[in-house]
């Protein structure tokens, strides 16, 4: 039987307003199984974003669901959680929301260990305004305001996640469409902060201005340039020149959750009352 | 039974009445002049089990009170000049989204970091104008120790009822000053709840007018699967460009306000019967102001003060019908003359406005005022 993505979706709310080709909506397919696989109560979800193209993606969700301004997802999340801890709270963004505007929400939310899971849909341009480069822009790509090619360096999301404190992270790609439930499902079940990173593309913004022709090369492009990181243990250093690892890069199940050491000082301060 | 009685700061009795009106969550940033108010709530909040928390910077302190808002709670927050100048966004979203929580800002010295340790007036327009876009405010400026405790639970109050941010604003000598406080009673001061839906949840719109300008609010987490955006929305809580539904609803968010004035603002009339030179002040400076009518009164002036409580929306009416029996109006405040601004918009040349302005970290002096009330006559 074919899967029931619509009991997931809110009645009305599609068509959505991402272009052909786009890859959120194979993420959010992705995270929609994910939710299934979990048989997550939807009245007890929060999805999380702020703004650009992947931010507009709770408004298709049927949860308890919330759209904020740009960059600010993780802190209002974190606000959720405190409150209610018995909530399940997903963040979802784009690239330049998650790591420009919002870097400091993001590296917070890592370093408190706070449980909520952040999938963040790099497609390495501001896709929403135009086509501006973002903090994962590669050096010497074409945005509109890299015309002569980018010269910023760029983030390494996981590693940005991974060195913050975040304690479970994962990377996989639009192309590896049924890696992103499992993914997606397996950082919703860590206890802690986690980051999924999907690679992902915007062939409207970024695709025209750095030579793809087409969505399909942009998706060959990320077939090709991911390795599973079991294969790349086998792997040499030539070998994984310009290779990108996918699948959990990161696990830590020792480093305390925030809302449970909050609660430890509830005990702590009525202990003393 | 005696009411517990005691000495306490602005910013302490400010947490207190935060916690009388039922706050159970904060998030901060610290800052002088407002830090204890923070230092408080991260000792009681947790005995009752509610939460706090220090984010990493203002912004996200608004950010994480306005998410637990979302989730049934009663936020409250504070900060000061720099501070209130980066929660501005977040304003303008709890304004449009219409979120309930309660900003404490202490007026220091400003622009930027100013002087931080000094009290200052200067950030009425900024509690009105701070954040784009048209939109509705509520501002409270307390004058003593009490007041700002009673004010602090007003403002969870008409942020309940008016589902609106509502900001408080002493100047930094309230906020530092100490004072004797007496504790109302438990129910003493009634605490209004927040306005939940009677609708089943398949039923529920988050900005359904047919329940009035103030829709009830549904908390995450407790059934209700609902849509919260910072873009322009309809009644079902999603983005619209529809021209008709976003000019209502700003309307609307605005009217809700506006229309309610009466109900939100608050003032003190003292002598002002037979008065004609009116001292128009708040916060502190009212503290002079009160004095210096006062002794003014002793030397045969009719003089007299009409004292803000409630900042925004401002007190039009009163301004006006006093516009026209006196002979003049003295502003006196710590800052380049902005309450001046709105008290000659509503004298309409009527009367004259003679501003008494300081910038330098001083109070306003009885003195000062005294002298300008003999210009007047
Ligand atoms: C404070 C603020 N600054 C700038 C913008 C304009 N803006 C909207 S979306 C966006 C970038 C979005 O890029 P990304 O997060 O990567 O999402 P994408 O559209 O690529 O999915 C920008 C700069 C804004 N809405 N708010
Ligand atoms: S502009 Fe880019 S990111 Fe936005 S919807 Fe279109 S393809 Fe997707
Ligand atoms: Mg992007």
């Amino acid at each position: 039987m074919a899967f029931d993505y619509e009991k997931y979706i809110r009645p009305g709310k599609l068509p959505h307003i991402w272009c052909p080709g786009c890859g959120h909506g194979i993420i959010m397919k992705g995270l929609i199984r994910a939710l299934d696989s979990l048989k997550l109560d939807m009245t007890q979800t929060s999805i999380v974003s702020g703004i650009g193209c992947a931010s507009r993606l709770p408004g298709y969700m049927d949860c308890c669901t919330l759209h904020t301004a740009h960059g600010r997802a993780a802190a209002f999340a974190t606000g959720i959680k405190l409150a209610k801890p018995e909530m399940n709270v997903i963040c979802v963004g784009g690239d330049g929301d998650g790591t420009a505007i919002g870097g400091n929400h993001f590296i917070h939310a890592c370093r408190r260990n706070i449980d909520i899971t952040y999938v963040i849909m790099n497609n390495y341009i501001y896709g929403m305004t135009g086509g501006q480069f973002s903090p994962t822009t590669p050096t010497g790509n074409k945005a509109s305001t890299t015309p002569y090619g980018n010269p910023d360096p760029c983030f390494d999301v996981a590693k940005l996640a991974i060195g913050a404190g975040a304690t479970f992270v994962a990377r996989g790609t639009a192309f590896h469409a049924n890696q992103i439930d499992k993914l997606i499902a397996e950082a919703i079940q860590h206890k802690g902060f986690s980051v999924v990173e999907i690679l992902d593309d915007c062939p409207t913004t970024y695709g025209r201005r750095n030579k793809f022709k087409s969505v399909v090369e942009m998706m060959n492009r990320l077939k090709e340039v991911a390795v599973p990181v079991k294969a790349a243990e086998k792997m040499t250093a030539e070998q994984l020149q310009g290779k990108i690892l996918t699948g959990v890069l990161y696990k830590d199940e020792t480093k305390p959750e925030y809302t449970a050491e909050y609660d430890k000082v509830i005990e702590r301060a009525q202990a003393k009352k | 039974m005696s009411k517990k009685v005691a000495f306490l700061q602005g910013n302490e009795a400010a947490s207190y009445g935060a916690l009388y009106a039922g706050c159970n969550f904060f998030a901060g940033y610290p800052i002088t002049p407002s830090t204890e108010v923070a230092e408080v709530m991260s000792v009681e909040l947790p005995k009752i089990g509610g939460k706090f928390i220090q984010m990493e910077d203002e912004i996200a302190a608004s950010a994480a009170m306005m998410g637990a808002a979302l989730a049934g709670f009663k936020t409250f927050d504070s900060t000061s000049g720099p501070g209130l100048s980066l929660k501005q966004e977040l304003i303008g979203m709890a304004c449009i989204s219409e979120i309930p929580c309660v900003i404490f800002n202490v007026m220091r010295g400003g622009p930027s970091t100013g002087m931080p340790t000094g009290p200052s007036q200067s950030d009425v327009m900024c509690a009105k104008w701070g954040t784009h876009g048209d939109h509705p405010a509520i501002c409270l400026v307390p004058s003593t120790v009490q007041e700002t405790f009673e004010e602090v639970v007003r403002a969870f109050n008409l942020s309940e009822k008016y589902r609106t941010p509502v900001l408080v604003m002493p100047d930094e000598i309230v906020a530092h000053m100490r004072e004797r406080v007496v504790f109302p009673e438990p129910g003493e001061i009634p605490i209004e709840p927040r306005r939940t839906p009677t609708v089943p949840p398949e039923q529920y719109k988050p900005y359904d007018t047919s329940f009035g300008d103030v829709p009830p609010l549904a908390a995450y987490g407790s059934g209700y699967k609902f849509h919260v955006t910072s873009l322009n929305k309809g009644q079902d809580g999603f983005p619209t460009t529809k021209a008709e539904w976003v000019q209502a609803e700003e309307e609307r968010q605005v009217r809700k306000v506006e229309a309610n004035a009466d109900d939100i603002i608050e003032f003190e009339e003292y002598q002002l019967d037979d008065a004609e030179v009116v001292v128009v002040a708040y916060g502190s400076t009212s503290r002079s102001g009160r004095y210096a009518v006062n002794e003014a009164r002793k030397q045969g002036i009719k003089a007299g003060m009409f004292r803000l409580k409630t900042f925004w929306p401002f007190p039009d009416k009163q301004i006006k019908a006093l516009a026209g029996k006196v002979k003049g109006f003295i502003v006196p405040e710590m800052n380049l003359g902005m309450c001046s601004i709105e008290v000659e918009r509503n004298a309409q040349g009527k009367a004259p406005v003679l501003g008494i302005n300081r910038v330098d970290g001083e109070p306003i002096n009885p003195d000062q005022i005294l002298a300008k009330m003999k210009e007047v006559i």
